[in-house]
């Protein structure tokens, strides 16, 4: 439905997307994660009309954006980041500019704006002037502005930062709603959001895509899945270190000196368990073993390590 | 057509959901009032030149306020980037602003119709058809000035900015006839036409000439153009 081709975007001397390239299906939730500054907003951006690519297309149904900007935008209902609106109009008033400028009026306006009352719960304030609203009501109006003819393609920009725990159940329980319909790309640094949320995850830093995928997707492809946690006494750095030539399945993440013991965090991959070999290592070195326990890496862990070390996990 | 008119019964709504509309048309009708009533009776001539002389210097500081938030309110509040993608082109959104700042102009402008009904009840041989142009004028002027604040609007998101540029614009085309004698003589003619003075001063007297039609429609037509450009600029930011 939507093709990215080689995308780029350049302000002055900076770049901040660099060739990027994904396609993006129907009735898809799909999460676009990056830290600030990564590109996401840009992306979308450029995806909506509101910036045109410096190289590269995008194509909706085949069409590029650039020569038919107003037909694909026809088909998209787009959620910017921080959710501008008109303070002094009145909620109707507003939804009501969005379906004329959609040529939606008369009956269809009523019935549209009967269906997006109901989705996004607006039922209290649709008389209500919009500089009046709560955050959560004025993100839902954006939504609902958004949705108002029922487009194919929902583009939101950070749909739910600022709300509280309850507002962001509520507008995620929206989404996947609207997904089994539409396809749904939205942009977030809320994790466990875009996790709970979202069929596929594509994670951007520096303006390049790093990762792209389903959550689980991502944390098997990620190499060093499991981390085993170490605390140990009686031990030198240099035996620690020589510990990698011995097992070979694993790699050392970090060593921290305590007062009288270390902490040592070692990773390996999903289908080894070197677990005995590293008792077995400490018995032979006359280590005193304090701890060890071990955790698997959750989206967090990937997103870090993809965001800051500039790794690549393609799924 | 129809985007336009969306665009312009948002503006004109807008204006009017604020106490800045009402404000506005109450202060220019005081103002235009008392400098017109101050000499009307002094100079005891059954004509309204006077008031085509004050209105557009009243204009020279009102429109630009009016105008000031027309596209840079929208880059402030953010709601360009609601506004630029929807289904609508760019030339569409600026004629629609310009129509409901202009419409606010002619409102304004229908204030001081009152002095006309005055002038009916106590002057005689009043030309009418004087009037009638003199008033034309005022709506071209106001075009005009309305399209460089909508221009001076779009370059910036501070509407004091806007302002201030909108001004310097609007004052440059009304004293451009008044610095004649510091122009070279061979540039004096192509000045002298630029000027907004000296094409207003023809249809104050009663003489409606295409050339001064013409003029005020391409002034306008070339902010509302510029104005566009900028607006589209963006893109390539």
């Amino acid at each position: 439905m939507i093709r990215i081709e080689n995308l780029s975007k350049n302000y002055g001397h900076i770049q901040a997307v660099k060739s990027i390239s994904f396609s993006l299906s129907d009735k898809e939730i799909v999460g676009f994660l990056g830290a600030n500054g990564a590109g996401k907003s840009t992306t979308l951006k450029m995806m909506t009309g509101y910036l045109s690519p410096t190289a590269g297309n995008v194509f909706v149904d085949g069409k590029n954006i650039i020569e038919h900007s107003l037909e694909i935008q026809k088909q998209i209902g787009y959620l910017p980041e921080l959710n501008p609106l008109y303070a002094e109009m009145k909620v109707y008033e507003y939804l009501k500019f969005h379906a004329e400028i959609r040529g939606i009026i008369d009956h269809d306006y009523k019935k549209a704006l009967e269906r997006v009352v109901v989705e996004c719960a607006l039922q209290g304030v649709v008389h209500r002037t919009i500089g009046n609203c709560s955050k959560g009501y004025k993100q839902r109006i954006g939504l609902a502005a958004a949705m108002i003819h029922d487009p194919k393609i929902l583009i939101l920009d950070e749909p739910v930062s600022g709300l509280d725990p309850n507002q962001i159940v509520d507008i995620r329980q929206l989404i996947k709603k609207l997904g089994k319909e539409k396809l749904v790309l939205m942009s977030s640094h809320i994790l466990q959001e875009i996790q709970a949320t979202v069929d596929r995850i594509i994670i951007i830093n520096n303006g390049e895509i790093v990762a792209d995928g389903t959550s689980d997707d991502l944390i098997s492809g990620s190499k060093g899945m499991t981390q085993i946690h170490l605390e140990i006494q009686n031990a030198d750095e240099n035996s620690i270190q020589d510990m990698k030539a011995v097992i070979p399945s694993i790699s050392i993440e970090s060593i921290h000196k305590m007062s009288n013991s270390i902490q040592v965090t070692l990773e390996h991959t999903s289908t080894s368990d070197p677990r005995k070999d590293v008792f077995d290592y400490a018995v032979n070195h006359e280590w005193t073993l304090v701890e060890m326990s071990t955790s698997k890496r959750n989206l967090e862990d990937i997103f870090r390590h993809l965001t800051q070390d500039g790794g690549s996990a393609d799924a | 057509m129809h985007n336009i008119l969306t665009i312009y019964k948002k503006e004109l709504r807008s204006f009017f959901t604020t106490p800045m509309a009402y404000i506005f048309l109450v202060v220019f009708a005081l103002v235009n009032g008392y400098f017109f009533t101050n000499t009307f009776f002094l100079y005891n001539q059954s004509d309204m030149r006077s008031l085509f002389g004050i209105v557009p210097l009243v204009y020279l500081f009102f429109i630009p306020a009016v105008s000031m938030g027309l596209i840079s309110r929208e880059k402030s509040l953010g709601t360009i980037e609601i506004i630029t993608t929807l289904p609508i082109r760019e030339r569409d959104i600026i004629i629609g602003k310009f129509l409901a700042g202009l419409s606010l102009i002619l409102v304004a402008l229908l204030t001081t119709v009152v002095h006309y009904i005055t002038l009916i009840n106590v002057g005689t041989t009043i030309d009418h058809g004087a009037v009638f142009t003199g008033y034309l004028g005022l709506a071209l002027l106001g075009g005009v000035y309305t399209s460089v604040g909508i221009f001076s609007s779009s370059l910036t998101e501070n509407q004091v900015i806007a302002f201030i540029v909108g001004i310097a614009i609007v004052i440059t085309f009304f004293l451009m006839d008044k610095l004649l004698v510091f122009v070279p003589p061979g540039l004096a003619g192509i000045i002298q036409y630029l000027s907004t003075e000296f094409h207003l001063s023809n249809m104050s007297r009663g003489v409606i000439d295409t050339r001064n039609i013409v003029y005020f429609g391409s002034v306008i037509g070339f902010f509302l153009f510029m104005t566009t450009r900028v607006l589209e600029s963006r893109k390539w930011s």
